[in-house]
């Protein structure tokens, strides 16, 4: 599992059995649940999943099962500002590689890392749906599109104060 | 909508969206209400109106005016000149990429021309988040008819004959499944909208749900309603979070509006709708698969039978059926079987939305009639290729199908032919390739897709693609044999054989299609150690150009390797034996001296 050793505090275990709760504690919700417990923790460590274990009454290697299954988990924190590349084929084909790897130069990780500072993680997504813009890279909540490697310098540019 | 002498649509698909559509419908509605106009036009966000590639795009109605690459300070100009003074803003209107005139006309578009527009016929024309204009356009119609008029049975023998086969990929008889779960006996059974559309280069679900949700609500009850269910359920990619917001509006306004709930229409019929979140992993669009992701376990496919419509979800009869699919049911049920039956092919009727993207120069989303044949659709509709180079190859079916060429150009595209040809229809992704593509490195990319969404469950597809992708590897990296093209072959026809679901039966399809059409260019990789598309770097070679080579020495001190030698003003040498391909001499190199052979 995950080499992060974290320390719940009181009010985490809360949350999350606020979670299950809310799902009535039902074990066919448990997607549903990691969904909401991904997006107040921001990934998905040991720890907490061995609470939804204990809450759902599902054996936690089911849990890890699941967690580890799906593309939309992950278990180490993301960055802050979490930089995705669309790797999906109309991206592909218009140069996303090469923009993957520029962006892999300039910071110096690999794709599903952080970097030291925990400003940015790097990961490749399949499809965002916005073929139009195609090649596309996403940080945070913002897309950019029609990304050459030329561009990657000034795209990190707008995330450093 | 009548009380508006004219309406500004807005594109507030994912791509345009992204683009700052929302900037311009701001500054829109600021220019109107400046000029005291907010009384008399309006400014509508719709969904998709599928040419993506011009996007933004702002489209003035009843004029049908099409503005393309609409930027947010476009605003003032399209309020200022058309909107008050009647005069359409020349720079922003499409112009025909072969005349170069501009296209003051929408329907005279090359684009819309040849399309016919079922599933997508709200797209781009209401605004997603308000019920009243998808009823308007006829909405909740169909369900009205069927609930008053219409006995289960009557509905499924009007599908039927509708001869409507899934959009998903399989093109299983739509009638016919619901038939199946109609006569499955049980006092709980569910409908299922498989909205998880994880086939990468298609956007065709996420554009409906985004575009016109109410159709898909709509469909869905009305499929309740022909096999007896009174639970919806929409699985969807928590990728789509516009399209999870725009449906959860749309829910909430159709239960209000008492069109889905308890007693819909006072008939006695009760359906509800709600959502659950996919996660990521293509296999989840494989209908077992995907019902055990929404009872919580990991997506992964168990052996039909039973099928679904006997025990699917929580083991009760279960219809899955594609966001598209749905979406054409209830222009089906309004303009009859016969309609939709005269539209296509002897075996694929209706039409098919394609998502066109890759090297082609209109990317966006189009709906034509099954049978249009590949060079309509790619260089009538599509507009030909990017940058006037040539057309080698067209991926259908994403990564479980082929890749069509040349030769395939005048097949008319319909489930069958495609499968003839190699391919399959798949979602309906069309990813066009040009001449600078490599056949052996795009064989690649797919099974890098598919070794990683491959589920483990079965050793054909968890082993076996991952060998053939090792194989694909090694070609691409100069070490292959003319050997291993057969061993591609042979394991790619036992994988298909074996494997377990649709995944693992499909995946090595473009490797096969790839090599029939292709062979040259992989025997080139293997034999000369040559990529003919210049694009597997292996197998490149960096060269100095005698001509050009002044001897500044630049290249050989940016080497990392000391690859590079010659004297100061003379004619240097790259060693290929020791180059990287790092590419870094070319980039330092004034004097254009350095080139790849």
């Amino acid at each position: 599992m995950s080499t992060i050793k974290i320390e719940l505090r009181e009010q985490d275990v809360a949350k999350i059995r606020e979670i299950c709760a809310s799902f009535n504690n039902d074990p066919q919700e448990l997607i549903n649940v990691l969904h909401k417990c991904q997006q107040h923790f921001g990934y998905l460590p040991a720890e907490v999943q061995e609470v939804v274990s204990a809450e759902l009454t599902v054996p936690v290697a089911k849990i890890y099962g699941v967690v580890t299954f799906y593309s939309f988990f992950t278990m180490t924190p993301k960055g802050k500002y979490p930089v995705s590349i669309c790797m999906g084929t109309a991206c592909y084909v218009r140069g996303a590689e090469k923009v993957l790897d520029e962006f892999r130069k300039e910071l110096g990780i690999q794709v599903g890392e952080t970097t030291k500072d925990g400003k940015f993680s790097l990961s490749s997504l399949r499809c965002v749906g916005a073929c139009g813009l195609a090649p596309v890279v996403l940080v945070g909540e913002k897309t950019y599109g029609r990304v050459a490697p030329d561009d990657v310098k000034g795209i990190l540019k707008d995330y450093e104060q | 909508m009548s009380k508006y002498s004219m309406h500004l649509l807005v594109c507030g698909g994912t791509g345009c969206h992204a683009a700052e559509s929302d900037a311009i419908v701001c500054n829109l509605r600021d220019e109107l209400e400046a000029n005291g106009l907010m009384d008399s036009v309006q400014v509508i966000l719709t969904g998709c109106f599928g040419f993506c590639e011009k996007g933004p795009i702002v489209k003035v109605m009843p004029d049908n005016t099409f503005y393309v690459k609409v930027k947010p300070e476009d605003a003032q100009s399209i309020v200022a000149e058309h909107v008050i003074k009647g005069r359409k803003v020349e720079r922003l209107l499409y112009r025909d990429p072969v005349t170069k005139e501009a296209v003051t006309d929408s329907k005279n578009m090359g684009f819309y021309k040849k399309q016919m527009r079922i599933a997508l016929r709200n797209c781009g024309f209401i605004n997603p988040e308000n019920i009243d204009e998808y009823i308007a356009r006829d909405g909740y119609m169909a369900l009205g008819k069927v609930l008053s008029e219409m006995t289960p049975e009557q509905v499924i023998k009007l599908v039927k004959d509708s001869g409507q086969r899934g959009r998903g990929g399989g093109g299983f008889s739509t009638g016919l499944k619901w038939e199946l779960a109609r006569r499955s006996v049980s006092d709980e059974k569910y409908v299922v909208c498989n909205a998880d559309e994880g086939d990468p280069g298609a956007f065709m679900d996420r554009s409906v749900l985004e575009g016109d949700p109410h159709s898909v609500l709509e469909a869905m009850a009305i499929c309740g309603y022909a096999i007896g269910a009174q639970n919806g359920l929409i699985y969807i990619r928590a990728e789509y979070p516009l399209a999870i917001e725009r449906l959860k509006i749309a829910i909430d306004q159709a239960r209000e509006y008492g069109l889905l709930g308890k007693d819909i229409f006072g008939t006695g019929f009760s359906f509800d709708i709600s959502l659950r979140y996919g996660a990521g992993a293509f296999v989840c669009g494989e209908e077992t698969a995907l019902i055990h992701s929404m009872e919580g376990l990991r997506g992964e496919p168990t052996v039909k039978p039973p099928f679904p419509a006997e025990s699917g979800f929580r083991n009760k009869p279960t219809n899955v059926n594609n966001v598209e699919t749905f979406a054409s049911i209830p222009a089906i049920i309004l303009k009859g079987a016969e309609w939709y039956s005269s539209i296509g092919t002897e075996k694929s009727k209706g039409t098919k939305v394609f998502a066109l993207a890759g090297k082609i120069n209109n990317v966006g989303l189009i709906e034509v009639p099954m049978g249009t044949t590949l060079r309509e659709v790619i260089f009538e509709i599509g507009g030909g290729i990017k940058n006037g180079k040539k057309f080698k190859g067209v991926q259908t079916g994403g990564p479980s199908g082929g890749c069509l060429t040349e030769k395939h150009l005048d097949t008319p595209i319909d489930f069958d032919n495609l499968i003839a040809a190699g391919s399959m229809m798949g979602s309906g992704a069309m990813i066009v390739l040009d001449e600078d593509d490599c056949m052996v490195s795009m064989a690649k990319f797919f099974l890098e897709f598919t070794v990683e969404e491959s589920c483990g469950k079965c050793a054909p597809c968890r082993i076996g693609n991952k060998r053939l992708h090792e194989l694909l590897g090694q070609i691409c990296d100069g070490k292959g044999s003319l050997a291993d093209l057969d061993r591609l072959r042979n394991m790619s026809l036992v994988i298909k054989d074996t494997s377990l679901c649709g995944l693992g039966q499909t995946s090595p399809n473009p490797v096969l299609s790839m090599l029939d059409n292709f062979r040259d260019e992989y025997v080139s990789h293997v034999t000369d150690r040559k990529c003919p598309a210049g694009q597997c770097r292996s197998l490149m070679e960096y060269v100095v150009l005698a001509d050009n080579c002044v001897g500044c020495t630049a290249c050989a001190r940016v080497c990392p390797v000391n690859a590079i030698t010659g004297e100061r003003k003379e004619i240097h040498y790259i060693n290929p034996d020791i180059c990287i391909k790092c590419g870094a001499c070319m980039d330092k190199c004034k004097f254009d001296a350095i080139y790849i052979r």
